[in-house]
C-alpha cells in the first residue's frame, strides 16, 4: 500500500513539468505551427523562475515571470514562423540555442560565474500546507501539478466545447478555409505560439521552484523533447498529452522504486526504462499517427 | 544597377551572410547590454579563432566531428527525414570505436579501419533503428530518436562502468594506440624535437591533436553530394524526400528508402565519432549526465548550410571554430561561453528566415527609391 501511494506521488511529481510543456506543444501544434523549441523555452522559464524567486523570495513572482519568459520566447517563434514564413523547425532549433544559451549566460553574469542558481528560500507550496497524515504525505503534491491538470482539462474544454477552440484546430487543419470564414489565421496562431511558450515557462519553473529549488545547466536535460514526443503519443489532444506524460511519470516512478530495492539491476539501465518502455508502448498499441494537416506549413493568404 | 545589386543580396549564400553578420551584431548587442565591451570582446573571439596557426589548426579538429554529423543530418533531410537522433547515433559510433579499440590490439593498418568500421556499423544500426520502426509500423521517427538519444547515453554510462572497460576517473579506457588517427603523434616524443617545438608552425602540428578526421569529413560530404545529385539512388531518395506519394506512384520502394536514408545518416554519424575517438584526446569515452550536443550541433551546422553537404563543411567550420575561440573569450574577456550558442542561435533563426529576408530586402531597395524620387 506504501508504496503505491509513494508510487503515485513521484509519478504525479515527474509528470507535471512534462504535462505543462506537452500542453503548450499541444496548443502549438494544433494552430498549424510545429514548436520543437519547447525544450529552449523550458529552459529560459526554468532559470528566470528560479532568479526571480531567489531575488524576489517569492515563488509565485518566479512562476509568473517564468511564464512570460517563455511566451517573450513563443512570440519569437511565431514571428518567424507566422510572419516570417520561416521554416518552423529551423526556428525551434534556434530557439533551443538561444534558450539554455541565454539563461546560463545570465546565470554567469548574476550568480558570480556559477552556472547554477543559488537555491530560493520558497518553494512553491504543496496542496495542503499544513501536511497529511503518514504514508498520505507522498500524495500531498505541489500546487503546480493541481495547476498542470486544471490546464489540462480547461485545454481539453477550450479545444471541443469553445467556438475558440474551434477555430483553433480549423486553422491547424485547413487555414485556407478558416480564413474564408473569416477567421483571423495569423492572430489565432500568434495567440496560440505565445501561449505555447508562457506553458512551456511554466513546465521549467515547475523544476526549478517546486521538484528542486534551483537552475543547473541540467534542470531541463530533455523535457521539452519528452514532451514533444508525449504529445506525439497522446495523438495531439490535451487529453492525450497530458496521460502520455502520466505514463511517463510512471515509468519514471518504476524506474526509483526499482532502484530502491533489492534487485540487481544496474542504475543505468534501470535509466533507460522509460524510454524504452515508450517505444515498446508505440510498437504495441499506437501505429501511425496523423499530425495536424497544416502543421508546419507557413499560412499564405490566397495560397491554394 | 540597384537590382543587380539586390540580386546579389538575394543570393541564398549571401542571405547566410546576412544571417552570420546579424548573429555577431545580435552578441554584441547582448554584451554590452551585459557591461562587456563589444568591440573588444568580438576581436578576442576572432583572435581565439584565428590569431595563430595553432588555433587555426584546433579549429579544423574541433569542427571535424560536427562536419560529419552535419553532413549525416542534411542528408537525412533531402531525404525528407528529421534526424534528431545524431546524437544517439553518435554516440553509439563512440562506443563501437572505443570498444573495438580496447579489445582488439592489431597493427595499425587493421586496427584503424576495424575501429572506423565500427563505429559506422553502430551508428548505421541506431539510425536504421528509427528507420524500420518508421518504414514498418509508421512510428514517427522525431519520437523513436528522442527516446533512443537517452538510451544511448545510458548505454555508454554503463558501458564505462564496467570493470572490464571503465578506464580512470569516469572514463572507459583508451583505445589501442595502433588506432589513434592522430598524425605526427609519435614525433612528440622524439629527442630531437624541442628545436622544431620552437617554431611558430611546429609548436601548431605538435602541440595539436592533428589528425586525418577532418580530410575524411570533406571527403564524405563531397561523396554523400555525389550520391544525392548524381546518381540514380540519390535521385530515388530525394524523391521520397519531395513527395512520397509521387515517389511511390513512379514504384519507388518508399519504405526501403527510409531505412537506407536512415542508416547512411546514422552510418555518417558513426564514422564522425570513430575518427573523434581515434583523432582527439583523451581517446575514450567517458560518464555523461547530459549530452555532449555533437549530434545536436551537426542539427544546426545543416541547417546553416541550408542542407547542402558541402556547405556543411563551411557552416562546420564556422560553429566548430566559434565554440573554439569562446574559450579564449571566456578566459581573456571573462565573457560566458554560452554567448556563442546564442550566436549560433541567432544565425539559425536568420537562416530560417530565407522566406521573408528576399522580401525585405526589396522593400529596403524600394524605399530608397522613393527617398530618391522626392529628391
Amino acid at each position: 500500500m506504501s508504496n503505491i501511494i509513494l508510487f503515485l506521488g513521484i509519478m504525479l511529481m515527474y509528470s507535471t513539468p512534462l504535462a505543462l510543456a506537452a500542453e503548450g506543444s499541444v496548443i502549438s501544434e494544433r494552430c498549424g505551427v510545429v514548436n520543437i523549441g519547447i525544450e529552449g523555452m523550458m529552459t529560459i522559464g526554468a532559470f528566470v523562475g528560479a532568479a526571480v524567486g531567489y531575488f524576489s523570495g517569492s515563488a509565485w513572482l518566479g512562476f509568473l515571470c517564468a511564464g512570460i519568459a517563455g511566451g517573450l520566447f513563443g512570440l519569437l517563434h511565431a514571428a518567424a514562423s507566422v510572419s516570417g514564413k520561416a521554416d518552423q523547425t529551423v526556428s525551434g532549433i534556434a530557439i533551443n540555442l538561444i534558450g539554455p544559451g541565454l539563461a546560463l549566460f545570465l546565470s554567469r553574469r548574476l550568480f558570480a560565474g556559477a552556472t547554477q542558481t543559488q537555491p530560493v528560500t520558497n518553494k512553491i507550496p504543496k496542496l495542503f500546507p499544513s501536511g497529511l497524515p503518514g504514508i498520505w504525505s507522498n500524495l500531498n503534491v505541489d500546487m503546480t501539478t493541481v495547476i498542470a491538470l486544471v490546464i489540462a482539462v480547461a485545454m481539453w474544454f477550450i479545444f471541443y466545447k469553445t467556438t475558440w477552440g474551434l477555430h483553433i484546430r480549423a486553422v491547424g487543419e485547413h487555414p485556407g478555409a478558416a480564413d474564408t470564414l473569416g477567421i483571423n489565421v495569423y492572430k489565432v496562431r500568434y495567440i496560440c505560439v505565445i501561449i505555447s511558450g508562457v506553458l512551456s515557462g511554466f513546465g521549467g519553473a515547475a523544476v526549478t521552484l517546486a521538484i528542486v529549488t534551483q537552475f543547473s545547466p541540467t534542470a531541463i536535460a530533455g523535457q521539452g523533447f519528452i514532451a514533444i514526443a508525449a504529445v506525439i503519443f497522446g495523438k495531439w489532444t490535451p487529453q492525450g498529452g497530458y496521460l502520455a506524460c502520466l505514463l511517463f511519470g510512471a515509468a519514471q516512478a518504476l524506474t526509483v522504486l526499482l532502484g530502491g530495492g533489492s534487485f540487481a539491476v544496474p542504475a543505468e539501465i534501470l535509466s533507460m526504462l522509460p524510454y524504452v518502455l515508450t517505444i515498446i508502448i508505440l510498437i504495441l498499441f499506437v501505429g501511425k499517427s496523423a499530425a495536424p494537416k497544416a502543421s508546419g506549413v507557413p499560412y499564405e493568404k490566397g495560397a491554394r | 544597377m540597384e537590382s543587380k545589386t539586390k540580386a546579389f543580396f538575394k543570393k541564398p549564400i549571401m542571405l547566410t551572410v546576412i544571417a552570420i553578420v546579424l548573429g555577431f551584431i545580435t552578441a554584441m548587442i547582448i554584451m554590452a547590454a551585459a557591461g562587456y565591451p563589444p568591440f573588444e570582446s568580438i576581436g578576442t573571439l576572432l583572435y581565439g579563432m584565428l590569431g595563430s596557426p595553432k588555433k587555426i589548426l584546433n579549429v579544423f579538429i574541433k569542427s571535424t566531428p560536427i562536419i560529419f554529423t552535419g553532413v549525416g543530418v542534411a542528408f537525412a533531410i533531402k531525404t525528407g527525414l528529421f534526424n534528431i537522433g545524431a546524437e544517439g547515433q553518435f554516440i553509439m559510433g563512440s562506443i563501437g570505436a572505443v570498444l573495438t579499440g580496447i579489445l582488439v590490439k592489431a597493427p595499425a593498418v587493421i586496427e584503424i579501419p576495424l575501429i572506423i568500421l565500427a563505429g559506422a556499423a553502430a551508428g548505421a544500426l541506431y539510425g536504421g533503428i528509427v528507420g524500420l520502426l518508421k518504414a514498418r509500423f509508421g512510428i514517427n521517427e522525431v519520437i523513436t530518436s528522442i527516446m533512443l538519444n537517452w538510451i544511448a547515453l545510458y548505454f555508454s554510462n554503463w558501458i564505462v562502468g564496467r570493470p572490464q572497460f571503465a578506464g580512470l576517473g569516469s572514463s572507459s579506457q583508451k583505445i589501442a594506440e595502433s588506432g589513434y588517427t592522430t598524425i605526427l603523434d609519435n614525433w612528440k616524443r622524439t629527442a630531437g624535437m624541442e628545436g622544431l617545438m620552437k617554431t611558430l608552425l611546429g609548436r601548431a602540428f605538435l602541440k595539436t591533436d592533428v589528425n586525418v578526421g577532418f580530410i575524411v569529413a570533406v571527403i564524405a560530404a563531397i561523396f554523400i553530394s555525389w550520391l544525392l545529385f548524381k546518381t540514380r539512388k540519390g535521385f530515388e531518395l530525394r524523391a521520397v524526400g519531395f513527395n512520397k506519394d509521387a515517389a511511390k506512384f513512379t514504384g519507388i520502394n518508399v519504405n526501403r528508402q527510409i531505412v537506407q536514408a536512415m542508416l547512411i545518416s546514422g552510418a555518417l554519424c558513426g564514422i564522425g565519432a570513430a575518427f573523434y575517438i581515434t583523432g582527439q584526446w583523451p581517446h575514450a569515452i567517458s560518464s555523461l549526465s547530459n549530452f555532449e550536443g555533437y549530434g545536436l550541433n551537426g542539427l544546426s551546422v545543416a541547417f546553416i548550410a541550408m542542407s547542402s553537404p558541402i556547405g556543411c563543411i563551411f557552416a562546420g567550420l564556422l560553429f566548430g571554430g566559434l565554440l573554439y575561440g569562446g574559450s579564449t573569450l571566456q578566459l581573456t574577456m571573462g565573457v560566458p561561453t554560452e554567448i556563442i550558442n546564442i550566436i549560433i542561435g541567432v544565425i539559425v533563426f536568420f537562416c530560417a528566415l530565407t522566406y521573408i529576408l528576399p522580401k525585405l530586402i526589396d522593400k529596403i531597395g524600394t524605399t530608397k527609391k522613393g527617398g530618391a524620387a522626392n529628391v
